[in-house]
């Protein structure tokens, strides 16, 4: 099937790698994130919350593929989105720190995912109006998801935070223990300078405030405790992965690594 | 001219015989997948259809049926294109769909998503079985991406709610 929006036509190679890479980027968060997610399949605390995180992460994939594809052709080595999934290894990937943490606890998890939930909202809509009108237009589909995604991500971090002393203290504990990855959110290195220059992407240091303004109010309504600003950045984004990805992936990755090219 | 819009319109008539497979009563014309049908300046048919959310996993199946339609009805050169923008919408079903929905013991979607802050609140639903609007949300996510689980006070059936998008 052909899509009908097409990238501006990109001569200078430097450009254009940025360009893949950041797509790339978006793509990685939500495949891995999505499939975090998946791994709560059959283990969530309730059939409804399992149905739940299992919606969460068909939305989470189905951008995926939507960005992945669009990847594969603006790097053209025609890499399709199941190359990209199945047979790139950990320091390939460009994923956000945050999203390839492991699960923990269902109080970790809805944590994870409410910073998740609040940064894509923020990536999304200021891809609203981008000079790359096939990113505006995926960007403008995840976006309708991702807002009901917050929804259930904070209506649930409320309802721990203002529960029972023991949820509190657990979901407190997940979000100080998570935070650390927070700075990497909106931190901007040369591949979102040349986006935001070539206005295919917003600039990250304008979305941060309006996120976190999002996170203070959930915050106070979950009454819950911001920790300190951590500085350190992690680099995901830039290939730099913790020691979880590697694991994840060697599941993920499993059946393309063992057989490869099968087909279903 | 005349001409080729009684194609088309042959063309779409074919089309709203494809039914959606999660929802087999709608077809995808109904669904308002299907967002062109129309011959371009290369003189080939081509014909746009959108999927409903971004995962949905009947996005695929309905995109082989489209193809075996449109050869079975001999447009084999027929190309067939994704359309992304504008987003799918619930409020693009037809209100055949929403009769055929509720025939068919799902509630159909409520009321228009004009907001974010509209999603906030979860919309007051009618059982389709019973008309009563004593009913509740069990839980946000269904069966499928595009539906709701609620239940119904009145009558105390469980019934599906196709969600706004």
């Amino acid at each position: 099937m052909s899509a009908r929006a097409h990238a501006p036509s990109e001569r200078d190679p430097a450009q254009q790698a940025a360009h893949f890479r950041h797509v790339l980027r978006l793509a990685d968060t939500s495949l891995v994130l999505g499939q975090r997610l998946g791994e709560w399949v059959g283990h969530a605390p309730a059939l409804e919350e399992d149905l739940g995180l299992a919606n969460l992460a068909l939305d989470l994939i189905g951008q995926a593929r939507l960005l992945l594809t669009y990847a594969g052709e603006l790097e053209g080595r025609g890499r399709d989105e199941d190359a990209l999934a199945f047979l790139r290894d950990a320091p390939e990937f460009v994923n956000l720190t945050l999203a390839e943490q492991p699960n923990g606890d269902f109080g970790h998890t809805i944590v994870r995912q409410w910073l998740i939930d609040a940064w894509q909202l923020e990536i999304y809509q200021g891809l609203l109006g981008s000079a790359d009108s096939r990113l505006g237009a995926i960007a403008a589909k995840a976006l309708k998801e991702t807002r009901y995604h917050h929804r259930f991500s904070s209506g649930w971090l409320i309802r721990l935070g203002d529960g029972t002393r023991e949820s509190h203290d657990r979901v407190q504990a997940a979000l100080d223990c998570l935070w650390r990855f927070s700075a990497e959110l909106f931190c901007a290195d040369e591949v979102d300078e040349r986006m935001q220059a070539a206005a295919i992407a917003p600039a990250l240091a304008e979305l941060a405030p309006r996120w976190s303004a999002r996170i203070d109010e959930d915050l106070a309504a979950a009454t819950l405790t911001r920790p300190a600003a951590q500085p350190y950045p992690w680099h995901g984004r830039r290939g730099v992965h913790t020691e979880h990805l590697g694991h994840m992936l060697a599941e993920m990755q499993h059946l393309q690594r063992t057989y490869p090219g099968v087909r279903w | 001219m005349r001409a080729a819009a009684a194609r088309v319109q042959a063309i779409r008539a074919l089309l709203a015989e494809v039914a959606d497979p999660e929802i087999p009563v709608l077809s995808i014309v109904d669904l308002g997948v299907v967002r062109h049908v129309r011959f371009e300046s290369d003189g080939r048919l081509h014909v746009g259809i959108t999927p409903t959310y971004s995962g949905c996993p009947a996005t695929e199946v309905i995109r082989v049926a489209v193809r075996a339609a449109l050869d079975a009805g001999g447009h084999v050169d027929a190309v067939l294109e994704e359309v992304l923008s504008p987003p799918w919408s619930s409020q693009w079903l037809t209100s055949a769909a929403h009769a055929k929905l509720r025939a068919f013991g799902i509630a159909p979607p409520e009321e228009p998503v004009s907001s974010p802050r509209r999603l906030w609140h979860a919309p007051l639903v009618t059982c389709p079985r019973c008309a009563s609007r004593a009913t509740e949300r069990v839980s946000e996510f269904g069966s499928t991406p595009c539906k709701a689980h609620y239940r119904c006070s009145a009558c105390q059936e469980p019934f599906d709610y196709f969600k706004c998008l």
